[in-house]
């Protein structure tokens, strides 16, 4: 029976210590590296530079790749929230949580490795990637003042017209204002040729095109207004914005079922001829090229609507990664980032995978479509170089609201109706707060 | 004291020291199980509650305590009871069409047929598929785009070859179709569940009752629904449970059919959580919602499941 009792301690005592030492984190080893992220496109690319590294310093980069990017998010987030980040990481969300992860301490402060040698590392990267990663002084965020990402690459998005789609249709040009674009969607729809594709059914592209049409409708300072309260969503520039999706669907411009397309069934879409125009970001001159390499089709910016003020687009930097602040290895972590973005590897990503090199001096031998993308880098905006960004509840109505507009379920004065009263709420949820406070 | 009373009293303490030592040894051996069940399934119920009280963005060190607000919130939320009634309506489709579908087909397979046992394996095939792959296939089967005149999604093109061109239709795009098409597939997917159970439950019966039955003169009908159905009351309370609880929480399927959803129609429940964790990065709130969910789903499966305790001690 004692025997008994002390074979049960025994293994009791075992069982728990097994438990404990299985919920505890393994060390990494010295010369290893971990990468997290989500870019199925390059992921065998980053993985053949890893190799090259390894031959070159002897440090093993492990490259793990979680895709698609929302079920990446979800995992950054919950691997933050249980302290198992990896060395390096990107973060695919609002510059708010972005600002959470810094503030919690997660993403190192990289400014005085992008200052040092003459601030060289900083110089040799295009500012507008580098701005989207970069906390200005006075931030909203509360955020010290600071690099916190490497740009990886630079991107931007823009409407893409298919050439011989266009001449089908008897269209010698590709529309430079938004009347002309209507017009040009009513020949294509009569040619029975479907005009333009997007990836709609993800919110974030929606929010995009809107924004590029609010900025150019009301120019940025009354867009910043409106997103602090001051200026309502049922101000008639407003309304305009929304007319431009109630106008595009009644000129039937919208291919079908245009709301609930992901992007990558957009992007097969344009490649596959079956739309004239998309609404997409420079990552897709390598999607097209896999899809269909004779695919003649060129870039322009999407026409405006307000010929008194610049269209601007959402780019910059594209994918960025950030460091994690509580590795052990953060300085070879910071090495590894410098060589990746040094020239002759931004050189072998930009040629093998098609995106914009984030290096200015590797812009020298890319192809002619991707030059034609960065011609328009000096329009280029994005939410995270904003000073203030909209409510993501808002947002949301925001973007739910176009698409009822698209489907003919509401008219924009409807919707617009509808964000306010979301608006409000919100703000009177902000001053509870404070209230509270 | 006497010396009676001194034994008496020293094996009072051997007896209770004893059953000390049985009852630490005893929880020795379930002091793992505990700490696991403790770590993955106590602790983060009592996590979840906690942070429904607060006001978080799921990152920051700063949590904001709210009390009851974001149950509140909730109650006047109108999205989240409409998704509430698109998750009743996926389920009313399931427990119908779904059900009498595998019940039809495990009360075919229950008879002695030709090639039975490869019946069964096909109505099995759709549960062990994945969902995303379930959706992205039907995503393509109800697609809607033209190609060179012609329409490219298997249904609509179909329709167009068989002369019905008026019925092509944007299947996922249309408010008034696009639930619909959600809860077919999802039920599509599931009937073979349904089967399973209800074809174990049919061949547990008893031959010698229909036998029976048939001698006192009873027709197939008769049979059916004197013998059959009587007897597959517990077994079909289960499956209309399962069935609930499945289709109350369907999501996977409707996010690789309509990616971020179609306005706010095709939104269920779990949507709303993920929205409100991933979209709008409301942890406290989405806490609150699942809370509110899981009591939800108690209250309707809870009758269910003391209805069918009752048929069976009947």
């Amino acid at each position: 029976m004692r025997k008994f009792g002390l074979l049960n301690l025994f293994l009791s005592f075992f069982l728990l210590i097994c438990f404990i030492s299985g919920c505890t984190k393994a060390p990494a080893p010295k010369n290893e590296l971990s990468v997290w992220h989500w870019m199925t496109d390059r992921h065998d690319i980053f993985v053949r530079l890893a190799e090259k590294y390894e031959k070159e310093t002897g440090i093993k980069v492990n490259f793990e790749l979680y895709a698609p990017s929302d079920a990446y998010s979800q995992k950054i987030i919950a691997a933050a929230q249980a302290k198992v980040l990896p060395d390096i990481f990107g973060i695919l969300d609002k510059k708010e949580i972005v600002a959470s992860f810094i503030e919690s301490g997660f993403v190192a402060d990289l400014t005085e490795a992008f200052k040092e040698n003459n601030a060289a590392w900083e110089k040799s990267l295009f500012p507008k990637a580098l701005s989207a990663n970069r906390f200005d002084s006075g931030n909203i965020y509360g955020i010290k003042p600071g690099i916190y990402g490497v740009p990886l690459d630079v991107t931007n998005i823009q409407i893409l017209y298919n050439r011989n789609l266009l001449k089908k249709a008897g269209v010698s040009h590709p529309p430079k204002t938004f009347e002309e674009f209507l017009a040009v969607s009513a020949q294509l729809k009569q040619s029975g040729i479907p005009g333009f594709v997007s990836g709609w059914g993800e919110m974030w592209m929606i929010d995009c095109f809107a924004s590029n049409y609010a900025f150019n409708i009301m120019g940025e300072e009354k867009v910043m207004a409106t997103y602090r309260g001051e200026v309502p969503y049922t101000d008639s520039d407003w309304i305009k914005v929304l007319t431009v999706f109630q106008e595009m669907k009644d000129q039937g411009a919208l291919v079908e079922g245009i709301v609930t397309k992901p992007n990558k069934y957009a992007e097969q879409d344009f490649a596959l001829e079956r739309a004239a125009f998309a609404f997409n970001g420079s990552w897709c001159v390598n999607v097209y090229h896999d899809m269909n390499p004779n695919l003649d089709y060129a870039v322009m910016l999407p026409p405006a609507v307000n010929p008194n003020l610049p269209m601007r687009i959402w780019g910059g930097a594209g994918s960025s990664f950030v460091i994690n602040n509580k590795s052990p290895r953060k300085q070879m972590a910071i090495d590894f980032l410098k060589w990746l973005t040094a020239r002759d590897q931004q050189v072998f990503l930009a040629t093998e995978t098609k995106n914009l090199p984030s290096n200015q001096q590797a812009l020298t031998s890319i192809p002619q479509i991707l030059s034609e993308f960065t011609g328009s880098m000096n329009n280029t905006t994005h939410p995270t170089i904003w000073k203030y960004n909209e409510d993501a509840l808002v947002t949301e109505a925001l973007d739910k609201g176009i698409q009822s507009i698209i489907i003919g379920e509401k008219t924009p004065a409807q919707v617009a109706q509808e964000v306010q009263a979301v608006k409000e709420r919100q703000i009177q949820k902000i001053k509870n707060h404070q209230g509270n406070q | 004291m006497t010396s009676e009373k001194l034994i008496k009293r020293r094996s009072l303490v051997s007896l209770s020291s004893l059953t000390i030592k049985d009852q630490f040894g005893s929880f020795l051996f379930i002091l793992p199980a505990l700490a696991i069940f403790s770590v993955f399934y106590i602790y983060p119920f009592f996590e979840t509650f906690r942070l429904s009280l607060h006001e978080w963005n799921g990152i920051s060190i700063h949590r904001h305590f709210v009390g009851l607000a974001n149950f509140k919130e909730l109650w006047y939320d109108r999205v989240w009871w409409s998704s509430m009634g698109h998750a009743a309506y996926i389920t009313l489709i399931a427990l119908s069409f779904q059900n009498a579908l595998a019940f039809l087909l495990a009360l075919a397979c229950d008879r002695e047929i030709r090639m039975g046992r490869l019946y069964r394996v096909i109505f099995f095939l759709p549960p062990v598929l994945s969902e995303v792959v379930v959706g992205l296939i039907w995503q393509w089967i109800l697609y809607s785009g033209i190609q060179n005149g012609q329409q490219i999604g298997l249904l609509n093109h179909f329709l167009g070859k068989i002369g019905l061109s008026s019925w092509i239709h944007n299947w996922l795009s249309d408010p008034r179709t696009a639930l619909t098409c959600i809860a077919v597939v999802h039920s599509w997917k599931g009937f073979g569940w349904g089967f399973i159970i209800l074809l174990a439950g049919l061949q547990t019966i008893d031959r010698q009752l229909y036998e029976a039955a048939r001698v006192d003169g009873a027709g197939a009908w008769k049979v059916f629904f004197h013998v059959t159905i009587p007897m597959m009351i517990p077994v079909l309370l289960f499956v209309v449970i399962l069935t609930i609880l499945g289709s109350m929480q369907v999501f996977v399927l409707i996010l690789s059919m309509v990616g971020q959803g179609l306005v706010y129609h095709t939104e269920v429940p779990v949507t709303r959580i993920l929205a409100s964790m991933t979209g709008t990065n409301q942890f406290g709130y989405a806490c609150a919602q699942g809370i509110a969910f899981g009591i939800i789903l108690l209250l309707v499966s809870m009758p269910l499941r003391i209805f069918s305790e009752k048929i069976k001690k009947a």
